[in-house]
């Protein structure tokens, strides 16, 4: 089927109208669609790399800060890796994990662009080696469920997780003697 | 080689099994980006450095058996010849992006081809799983497995407050990215599609062509994942993806309903000229092949024929890709040689049905 338009392209689009109850139906190509306004046109492909090349050019545009400017010769530096803020705001990519710390007060807005207003963590915990964050979550939710147990007026069942909760916490104060950092 | 057996070469094992919701949804992926917590990351690491990283999986995860995923073998990309590493590519057990490089990047990948690690990607491990069909939870819940036998191993970089510490912001957290491969070909043909695609961005998902980010959806497949890592649990980012996944299933299934009884003889027509031109033709474009499959597919989903199998999407789709068009020829073809070759496998594969 041609476009009853152009008659030069194949319709690709079929619209339907119903005006007064009548029905009429066109067919039509996706250029004359635009031209018509019958369709919107699409927006160019937004990719990730394009809002975060914007996002860092907007931070280090405020080179007043410090730390930031180019011809700093105390930029902020990552021990580890060496990276610079600034190869870190052109590449978009960090460099090693001791970057995080480095640019720890950078990070915030991006990450907040980035997911959607988010800058923590609260999913998954590797397990071998985060065993006492693992429990601090536990007694986290545990709490928070203590909440709504109490508002409920669920005062047995509210009990009862109280006492796991402090048989957690005592468990817990002797693993973190021994944390890590 | 016949072509039976280049397809069983070609196709990986768990591709040919069927999955829920088979008729929509290819596969499902779940990757997971980790790092190790002393070596720097591959975008700026020394070769020695990423050397760590790689003889680390070779020494304790090559020629492992993990669960199903028996026979883990490491394939160090520098030993593999261009048209090798494009069939990984093809096969989506490497990314474009890891064929590159050269410096001690690998891949590990089990014998069933439905577990790959990338090693020294732009993170150190990008664990990927696939499965056939729509299957989140259960892949989170193998992924998560998987991940807890890695770290037995490995020192992952993780930080209390931001999570899995990776090379892009765009991965931290829990570096999930979960995807989902769907063949929509009613909501594209009624321009539908495009009116919800703003709506599940809005949800903090994205739509993209078969091939990732920025490419178009060649044949109607298209692929929808999770874009925000951060500050969401795996499980909530999975609900999320589900949930719009089932919605595009029930809207596709509708408007496959609508487009049968509406179209009167114009779907059918549209369907059965594919398939004409893929039984019949000389020479085909990739493209051409990928709209005409789709077509196809479509007709075998809605009943219009019983003696094909559905399969045959998803294996002409990877089959007519230049790589495996170049293996099966064991010769490198230009691209007009290929086009002749592509109408030759996919005559040949409707043959098969047909015999």
């Amino acid at each position: 089927m041609e476009c009853e338009i152009c008659h030069e392209n194949p319709a690709t689009l079929h619209l339907t109208n119903y005006i007064n109850g009548q029905k009429t139906e066109l067919h039509v190509c996706q250029k004359c669609a635009m031209e018509k306004g019958y369709i919107e046109p699409k927006d160019d492909a937004y990719t990730i790399h394009d809002l975060l090349s914007g996002l860092f050019n907007f931070n280090s545009n405020l080179s007043n800060q410090p730390g930031i400017n180019k011809s700093n010769q105390n930029e902020l530096t990552c021990p580890h890796c060496k990276m610079t803020y600034h190869q870190f705001a052109k590449v978009g990519k960090f460099g090693c994990a001791h970057c995080y710390k480095t640019f720890e007060d950078h990070l915030n807005p991006i990450f907040r662009k980035v997911h959607s207003g988010n800058t923590e963590h609260t999913g998954k915990i590797p397990k071998r080696q985060h065993v006492h964050l693992q429990q601090k979550r536990l007694i986290q939710d545990y709490r928070n469920r203590l909440k709504t147990l109490i508002d409920e007026e669920n005062f047995e069942e509210a009990a009862k997780l109280r006492d796991r909760i402090k048989a957690l916490e005592s468990g817990e104060s002797s693993s973190d003697s021994n944390e890590e950092e | 080689m016949s072509l039976q057996s280049f397809i069983d070469s070609a196709i990986s094992p768990w591709m040919q099994e069927e999955g829920p919701d088979h008729d929509i949804v290819l596969s499902t992926r779940i990757r997971l980006a980790r790092n190790f917590t002393d070596v720097p990351f591959p975008i700026v690491a020394e070769e020695e450095k990423l050397k760590i990283v790689s003889n680390w999986i070779k020494t304790h995860f090559n020629q492992q058996s993990f669960n199903q995923y028996e026979g883990l073998e490491y394939f160090e990309m520098s030993t593999l010849q261009p048209i090798e590493k494009r069939a990984l590519v093809e096969k989506h057990l490497i990314s474009p992006y890891l064929m590159e490089k050269e410096k001690e990047s690998g891949v590990l990948v089990s014998k069933n081809e439905q577990v790959s690690l990338m090693i020294n990607e732009e993170d150190h491990i990008r664990l990927q799983l696939y499965f056939p069909g729509l299957q989140l939870d259960r892949g989170l819940e193998e992924a998560f497995h998987m991940d807890d036998w890695l770290e037995e191993k490995i020192d992952y970089a993780f930080d209390e407050k931001r999570g899995y510490l990776t090379s892009c912001p765009t991965n931290v957290g829990t570096g999930l990215r979960a995807s989902v491969m769907m063949h929509l070909p009613a909501l594209t043909l009624t321009s539908k599609i495009g009116k919800m695609v703003p709506a599940i961005n809005q949800l903090g998902l994205v739509v993209r062509g078969m091939y990732g980010e920025g490419s178009e959806a060649v044949g109607n497949i298209y692929q929808i994942s999770n874009q925000i890592t951060l500050g969401r649990s795996e499980q909530d980012i999975i609900e999320d993806l589900q949930s719009v996944v089932e919605k595009l299933i029930e809207q596709e299934r509708f408007a496959r309903e609508m487009l049968v009884e509406q179209s009167e003889l114009r779907l059918e027509d549209r369907v059965f000229r594919s398939y004409g031109i893929l039984k019949y033709s000389r020479i085909i474009e990739s493209k051409e092949a990928a709209k005409c499959l789709s077509d196809l597919r479509l007709g075998i989903d809605v009943g219009y024929f019983n003696h094909l199998s559905r399969s045959i999407l998803n294996e002409l789709m990877v089959l007519t890709q230049p790589a495996f068009l170049q293996q099966y020829a064991q010769e490198t073809l230009t691209p007009k040689q290929r086009d002749i070759k592509r109408a030759t496998i996919i005559r040949e594969r409707l043959g098969l049905e047909e015999s």
